[in-house]
């Protein structure tokens, strides 16, 4: 079971080139607003028609732009799970269900065994905006697998919730997602969120998808400045290739690299969480000056400045049992370890 | 007093609405998809009945209908039917006149429904006229009830282009409007009277249905 899709399309201002399988399971699709992430489902379900390329799913083309294949979505077999769920509102829970079942002799049985699965029995007879929020989108599950497709599609299922619903719904769909044999593409901008539920992940940068990795890949060892930003990244410099180690001429210092610094470098990023307090005269520490620091739930983002130089801002995140030992100092010595400083290459933009 | 004007307005408005129904809806339906100047073109041209004086709209019908004209020739040669000064005929005004409403309602109803519900279909499986029949139509109701009850009212109350198309014969084409005119014109102001207080009850109460339509389009219901 799986699902190729290699495709373009022009999009406005941008190219959308897209290209990865998915595998069963699921692989989340990570980028930015407006980066081409529905619109690259939109063509997988078939609503959208790529300029080129192709897209086969267990190796039988949906689309084929030189064979000329253009299955109609209602050939295609693939399950999509909207942004808002896009429940028929004229119709209850059952008839919407019913909906996705073409064969009459099927119909009664596939419907009940969905409103038991999901638990939808008592909600059965009532409309769309009779029931709660965590009963739509089990209504939406539920209508789409009830139509039994080969692949489905979810579209930034959770991202217009609020945090307790979120975490109550992610766990549904997760659930549904181990029942499922066939590929899934989990589409979002929240990296926690694909970290949770998918074990491999394909970023898609301002219309460009990046090659498929794992998730643990992602975060150890993004392979371009979008990747690390979409990965949780917050620190980027501008960066020199100096032998073993980076120059980083806004910061005025180098720093020394685990691993042989490739002679196209051009950025260096710095996680928040590998930056860490340390002694003077340790490796690639240097004195800064506290400008802020930021309380959250459990943590604190401190924003510091190299003292003495007029350098962009470092982020640094700590435990706030850490910070709170250290009581608060207004100057401290920031260092970061040889191999946790991610480079890039120069033609990657700024992020 | 004899009805049959009466009985001749509302089975020639319940005829032309029925036909503008379904033309409007098709014309809704598949003009959206047209490209932008194609799209602007038609809908100007199906939007003028609404602008234009009805008698000439009558006098375009006459080009078209009339017994020398290509439409109306063919019909008298083929089928051997005569399209104008018929009862009949005023189907042809009262259905010029009263599309453009029917149409506009059935365009601003499509426009605003949701386009993510028909997609969802699509991918369910359901063919484009399920979706039609299923989803889109009774999601746009409201909007497109409203415009074939404008469209019965318009229709019923046609004047200008009915009395050029089908004229004014008693007890075969007289329509109530017509009606009205002619007992006005002949000095029977008693008998127009009574025609204009029958006028004004239809017209009022369809006003009251369409009213009624609104405010439950606006509760969602």
């Amino acid at each position: 079971m799986s699902l190729l899709v290699d495709m373009e399309k022009r999009l406005g201002d941008f190219n959308l080139r897209v290209q990865f399988e998915a595998e069963a399971g699921a692989l989340a699709l990570l980028g930015a607003s407006g980066c081409g992430k529905s619109v690259t489902l939109r063509c997988i379900a078939g609503i959208l028609t790529p300029d080129r390329g192709k897209i086969l799913l267990d190796g039988t083309a949906l689309f084929d732009s030189v064979a000329r294949i253009n299955l109609p979505p209602q050939k295609r077999r693939v399950g999509y799970l909207f942004q808002e769920y896009a429940l028929f509102p004229h119709m209850t829970v059952r008839q919407n269900i019913a909906a996705a079942v073409r064969d009459r002799s099927l119909r009664h049985t596939a419907v009940e065994g969905q409103l038991r699965r999901f638990r939808l029995e008592d909600a059965a007879e009532l409309l769309p905006r009779q029931i709660s929020g965590g009963q739509r989108q089990r209504a939406a599950l539920a209508r789409m697998l009830a139509a039994e497709p080969r692949a489905i599609l979810l579209d930034e299922p959770l991202s217009a919730l609020d945090s307790f619903l979120r975490q109550q719904l992610e766990t549904e769909l997760t659930e549904v997602l181990e029942g499922f044999s066939g590929p899934a593409v989990w589409v979002t901008h929240d990296r926690g969120e694909a970290f949770r539920n998918c074990r491999r992940v394909c970023v898609l940068d301002r219309g460009v998808s990046q090659p498929v990795s794992s998730m643990e890949a992602l975060l150890a060892r993004p392979a371009t400045a979008a990747a690390a930003r979409l990965s949780g990244c917050e620190n980027f410099f501008q960066a020199v290739p100096a032998e073993n180690a980076v120059f980083l001429p806004e910061w005025g210092a180098a720093f020394r690299c685990g691993s042989p610094v490739p002679e196209d470098t051009g950025l260096a990023g710095i996680r928040a969480r590998h930056v860490r307090p340390t002694k003077a005269g340790a490796e690639n520490a240097f004195p800064c000056v506290v400008i802020r620091a930021v309380e959250d739930v459990s943590s604190v983002t401190v924003l510091l400045k190299r003292e003495g130089t007029d350098a962009p801002l470092l982020r640094m995140e700590l435990d706030k049992a850490l910070w709170t030992a250290m009581g608060g100092p207004s100057h401290i010595t920031a260092a970061v370890n040889p191999e946790d400083i991610l480079l890039f290459p120069r033609e990657a933009e700024n992020p | 007093m004899d009805w049959y004007p009466l009985l001749n307005s509302l089975r020639i408005a319940a005829i032309s609405t029925a036909a503008v129904f379904f033309l409007g809806l098709a014309a809704a339906y598949y003009i959206a998809k047209l490209p932008r100047l194609a799209k602007g073109l038609l809908d100007a041209v199906l939007t003028l009945p609404l602008v234009l004086p009805p008698t000439v709209t009558g006098w375009l019908l006459l080009l078209l209908l009339g017994p020398k004209r290509p439409l109306g020739a063919w019909a008298r040669e083929a089928l051997g039917l005569r399209l104008v000064m018929t009862w009949q005929s005023a189907i042809f005004a009262a259905a010029a006149v009263a599309f453009p409403l029917m149409y506009r309602a059935a365009r601003g109803a499509f426009e605003s429904f949701d386009e993510t519900l028909a997609e969802a279909g699509r991918t369910l499986g359901r063919s484009d006229a399920w979706i039609f029949w299923r989803v889109r139509m009774p999601c746009c109701r409201h909007g497109i009830l409203a415009g074939a009850v404008l469209a019965f009212a318009r229709a019923l109350g046609e004047y200008g282009a009915t009395s050029m198309v089908a004229g004014y014969t008693p007890g075969r084409t007289a329509t109530v409007s017509t009606t009205v005119y002619q007992l006005w014109r002949t000095g029977d102001t008693a008998g127009a009277f009574q025609w204009v207080l029958v006028n004004l009850a239809i017209s009022a109460a369809f006003l009251l249905a369409l009213n009624l339509l609104e405010t439950r389009r606006k509760g969602g219901a």
